[in-house]
């Protein structure tokens, strides 16, 4: 079998990457192109002349900050969803907690429309002062994340063998002490995977960041959509952050990539 | 599993408070929180779909099912759904027919494997509002490279199509954006799931004389079901809830051709600031959606 169609194969394997990161080139040139490279019918696909422009006006003009608002929200969320959502998925995991019912009801809050559930947060964060605090952001995007934690999780925490942590158990270690030195190790591919898609999500975030942040804790996405204005569309503004913003998200895919496969599918198997 | 676990404590003697109420502990804080961000919004959506809240008056009395009522008279709504199951309806087969055909691709022994995965899982890492302004490069009417690759094609004829403004093309972009992105979250799962597909059946039944497609159906399909059960189900819950593509693209537009769901709802909350119709529809979306839900899940679990 093997060989028969191989070639073919990573042939269509290439059309396939040309198709899915020609969108990408596409920023990465027009970053660089100068403007009269962007805008010029018909379009020209390398830059005439490399231009910096763009990058040293996301640092000039202090949008980098974005970048760094993203990793501190994004970090706290994840810290937030992985500590909440994992000690809830081995209750529910080990101890039958709830039952499906529960597990059940947990999972169903992923499909909340964060429109639907940010209008009402909005003036309540009004009223105690939250808007537009990395607090209040971190928040809301750790609760939210929550539920596809305790379902990954719960999957990863339902392979260790239990015979370990009983065996914990009859060596004298209490609960806390069997979850910290024998779970949470041996289930650290899991908990690794968990936490880079959590971090992603948490990234990607536009909806909340969109309505709770004014001018302090701006997002990535936020301000890549106030590039897109009604009047004029900063092309390669956009393109740039957009770039310098893939740098963090790139690096911890390629770090993680060998649970990468395993940490979206097997709570899915799992569930 | 659990008795023989509850027996262990036992034996092993340690009865702390902390210990005893262990499995609470570990759940409640999750519960709290899920309760604090969700189920006040809940609650509060409910009360002010009861008052009369717009952005000229104030009035706090109640109103009876007067939000309600207009909410199922206005024409606007029902199109935002008709326009949220269209592009649902839509993007998720093509998203699972692309997902698999890719996965069947790369089940197989591929030189530079684990680099094509690590670049063909770009798009699902971009911010989905990024993706939007990405496309809206491509698209340009004249800046963009899709129409200069569409005027190649056909023959050195300038296309000038109005990808984001003509109502026969805004659909398509939105639904090319989307497959675009999320393609290959499909993909990378359904590649799991097949990867754990036991050869040695599929080589039997083609040994039997069975079909390609017949293997397929009969063999590889059940084999994936479930993961492929919950894949759809994520990725139809997302779509559901699109918003950020679709705000990037056209905003809803042209006029609101394209308003889904929750582009309807920022519009009339954040920028009509009609807080009370608002909450009566966010009551109503949020209710529908959690028991649609609870019906699946249970579906899934029957199923299998």
């Amino acid at each position: 079998m093997r060989g028969r169609g191989g070639g073919l194969r990573f042939i269509g394997a290439l059309a396939l990457l040309v198709v899915f990161l020609f969108p990408l080139f596409w920023i990465l040139t027009v970053a660089f192109k100068n403007p009269e490279d962007i805008f010029v019918t018909p379009p020209v696909w390398l830059p005439s002349t490399l231009n910096f422009q763009d990058f040293a006006l996301i640092f000039s003009e202090g949008y980098y900050r974005a970048i760094l608002n993203s990793l501190i929200v994004a970090t706290g969320a994840t810290i937030i969803a992985m500590v909440f959502g994992t000690t809830a998925a081995y209750s529910i995991a080990r101890h039958r907690t709830g039952g499906e019912t529960l597990a059940n009801w947990i999972l169903s809050w992923r499909m909340l429309p964060p429109i639907a559930v940010v209008f009402p947060i909005f003036l309540v964060f009004s009223v105690v002062e939250l808007r537009d605090s990395y607090f209040g952001l971190i928040l809301l995007n750790g609760a939210f994340n929550i539920p596809y934690v305790v379902w990954m999780m719960r999957g990863y925490i339902e392979d260790v063998p239990i015979e370990l942590e009983e065996s914990a158990l009859v060596d004298g270690c209490s609960r806390w002490q069997t979850l910290y030195r024998v779970v949470l190790p041996m289930a650290r591919t899991g908990l690794f995977a968990t936490a880079v898609f959590t971090f992603i999500f948490a990234w990607n975030e536009y909806a909340f960041a969109l309505v709770l942040t004014e001018t302090e804790v701006i997002t990535v996405p936020v301000q890549i959509a106030k590039f897109m204005g009604r009047e004029a569309t900063y092309f390669s503004r956009i393109a740039a952050l957009s770039l310098l913003a893939l740098i963090p998200v790139f690096l911890a895919v390629v770090t993680m990539q060998r649970y990468l496969v395993r940490g979206i599918s097997l709570g899915a198997i799992k569930g | 599993m659990t008795p023989r676990a509850e027996r262990s404590t036992a034996a092993a003697g340690s009865s702390g408070w902390l210990d005893r109420h262990f499995k609470y502990l570990l759940l409640y804080p999750a519960i709290v929180l899920l309760l604090l961000i969700g189920l006040f919004p809940v609650l509060y959506s409910l009360m002010v779909s009861f008052q009369n809240l717009t952005m000229l008056k104030q009035d706090y009395g109640f109103q009876g099912l007067l939000n309600y009522e207009r909410l199922i008279n206005t024409d606007r709504f029902w199109w935002a759904i008709l326009h949220t199951g269209v592009l649902t309806a839509i993007a998720l087969p093509l998203e699972l027919v692309f997902g698999l055909a890719m996965a069947r691709l790369f089940v197989k022994d591929i030189r530079g494997k684990r680099l094509f995965l690590a670049l063909l899982v770009l798009p699902a890492v971009l911010p989905p509002i990024v993706a939007g302004g990405i496309w809206r490069m491509l698209l340009d009417v004249s800046f963009g490279p899709i129409n200069q690759i569409i005027g190649w094609l056909s023959g050195g004829v300038p296309a000038s199509i109005n990808w984001l403004i003509d109502p026969f093309y805004v659909y398509p972009t939105i639904l090319l954006t989307e497959v675009w992105e999320w393609t290959p979250f499909m993909f990378l799962i359904l590649l799991a799931a097949l990867s754990n597909v036991d050869p040695s059946q599929e080589e039997a039944a083609e040994i039997d004389g069975a079909g390609p497609w017949t293997i397929f159906v009969r063999i590889t399909l059940p084999a994936i079901w479930p993961v492929m059960i919950v894949a759809l189900l994520i990725r139809g819950l997302d779509l559901v809830r699109t918003f950020d593509i679709v705000w990037a693209l056209t905003k809803g537009g042209p006029g609101t051709l394209t308003e889904t769901i929750s582009v309807y709802m920022y519009t009339m909350g954040f920028q009509r600031f009609a807080t009370s119709y608002t909450g009566a529809m966010a009551f109503v979306i949020i209710i529908v959606l959690s028991l649609a839900v609870m019906v699946l899940l249970r579906r899934v679990e029957i199923a299998r």
